[in-house]
């Protein structure tokens, strides 16, 4: 296959998965809970990012057989996530065929410089980003999709608001910037001029855009799609929650309707509890997992 | 030239801009009030199995009432599932109007998505090109992008395969409606698929029939 192909159809499975809700699932049967929910799309972990956040000590990537278990149950695309920087668990991925590769914060980084040269493989990359310049070094790495870092879970959807926010207003001002500004603003993002060039026409990233990190409500996954998000991940939101498949159900609803509050409340009522939620307080700064990744 | 795009999920932002490229204006539908006065639908790729949970008993029964009537339609990929008379790999559910079998993720995961810069196309392919003008000496080349894409395993009577690739149909036409296992809305410039779905829209208007002749009306 000519290489040029590959960006489209790494994108193009993106554009798939738009309007959708992407869930972390640990196990075969929180997989097909989450398929027979209306997921598009689910990410296979060893354990949720609340678990992971509890438990301490080295996150990596999933135990290949809990990835396989999970590609066997369910007939949508499988994501599974490797560390910042760790391109040999990625092409153990590849090789497995799974369907998306997240590098990701939530796992404990396995290089301090370098994220993955993500043009090196044929499975697409999703990355995680606060703003629109870890944004851009992300897609100039080869990633074919963005979301928000959020704060993974935490339940609290205050950091990916504040990580959308920052990327929308950066992407507005940038459509006002003249051609000898986006020449320190590229400097300054630490992207390509090329590259900045091409989304201060367009206003855009090149690439989908969702929201990841503390989406715990329908209400929530509404939000981020207000706020631009074109999916919406959800981590420890739903296995976390008292009824799981119910509150499945309702954010994959609220994500298609999101801009219909009838629907958003008609999937609100009678759900049981929501998974707990930490107020950034609580977490201490080097406990934050945004901050993982450059 | 107003055109509903089903926009419960998927790749409906790439299909309402091939309709503006094509001078139409695109119409989300999320609701059965939503499908009246179009002159055509598109469903667009994204996953079959996210689509269908979404799909209210009453947007279901709206769709095949205006399919059945014969309002244009163009299905690519997932569009193409939620259209056929029956879905294996797994069994699922569909609304059935259009009159062939297909298998979920035909030709594997994501690893195994491919793109054909140049479809076969069929004696009945180049019939409707030449239809809707669309030959200019020699049929145009038809790019088509597979992403995780179903594999047609029967073809009824009254559909006619358009084009191929390795021997497989891949493009297919009953009646108005239009059906693509690849995704012409990714294409770089506008695909000839998006061509033919616009002559069978105005085809429909009566400014001309099928045939590509105008109509005295």
């Amino acid at each position: 296959m000519s290489q040029d192909h590959l960006p489209r159809l790494k994108v193009g499975l993106a554009e798939m998965l738009k309007g959708g809700v992407i869930m972390d699932v640990v196990n075969a049967e929180q997989a097909s809970i989450a398929e027979e929910s209306g997921a598009v799309a689910v990410m296979a972990l060893e354990r949720v990012p609340a678990d992971i956040r509890k438990s301490g000590g080295v996150a990596r990537m999933a135990s290949i057989d809990i990835i396989e278990n999970i590609m066997k149950a369910v007939s949508i695309p499988v994501m599974a996530k490797v560390r910042i920087g760790h391109f040999a668990e990625a092409q153990v991925l590849e090789q497995l065929g799974v369907d998306f590769i997240d590098e990701s914060e939530v796992l404990t980084p396995a290089d301090e410089h370098y994220h993955v040269n993500k043009f090196d493989f044929k499975v697409p990359f999703v990355c995680g980003a606060r703003n629109l310049g870890e944004a851009l070094r992300r897609v100039s790495e080869g990633a074919a999709m963005i979301r928000t870092k959020g704060e993974a879970g935490s339940g609290n959807i205050v950091e990916a608001v504040r990580h959308m926010r920052s990327l929308t207003s950066e992407l507005r001002a940038l459509t006002t910037r003249t051609d000898e500004e986006l020449v320190t603003v590229a400097k300054e993002l630490g992207a390509s001029l090329e590259l900045v060039k091409l989304v201060a026409k367009e206003g855009k990233l090149p690439v989908p855009n969702f929201a990841a990190g503390g989406v715990a409500t329908p209400a929530d996954a509404a939000l981020m799609m207000q706020l631009g998000a074109e999916s919406v991940f959800v981590g420890s939101g739903i296995f976390k929650s008292e009824d799981p498949a119910a509150r499945a159900r309702a954010i994959v609803r609220s994500v298609t309707h999101y801009r219909d509050p009838a629907v958003v409340l008609e999937v609100s009522r009678g759900l049981a509890e929501a998974m707990p939620g930490l107020e950034m307080s609580q977490i201490a700064p080097e406990q934050r997992l945004q901050e993982r990744g450059w | 030239m107003k055109i509903g795009v089903l926009s419960l999920q998927g790749d409906f932002d790439a299909h309402a801009s091939s309709i503006s490229r094509i001078g139409g204006k695109a119409i989300q539908v999320r609701k059965p009030s939503e499908l009246s006065a179009l002159d055509g639908i598109v469903l667009p790729g994204g996953e079959s199995s996210a689509m269908l949970k979404l799909l209210e008993p009453e947007l279901i029964a709206e769709l095949q009432s205006v399919l059945l009537k014969g309002m244009p339609a163009l299905a690519t990929c997932a569009g193409v599932i939620l259209l056929a008379r029956t879905v294996h790999n797994p069994d699922q559910a569909s609304l059935g109007v259009l009159d062939i079998d297909v298998q979920r993720n035909g030709y594997g995961r994501q690893v195994d998505s491919f793109i054909e810069p140049s479809l076969r196309i069929t004696d009945e392919g180049r019939a409707a090109l030449q239809n809707a003008q669309l030959m200019n000496g020699r049929a145009p080349e038809i790019e088509a992008v597979f992403i995780r894409a179903p594999i047609i395993t029967r073809v009824g009577s009254d559909v006619d395969v358009l084009a191929q690739h390795d021997s497989q149909p891949v493009l297919l036409r009953q009646g108005s409606i239009l059906a693509a296992t690849f995704h012409p809305e990714l294409a770089r410039t506008i695909s000839p698929v998006y061509m033919l779905f616009s002559h069978l829209v105005q085809a429909d208007d009566g400014l001309i029939d099928v045939d590509g002749s105008l109509l005295l009306r």
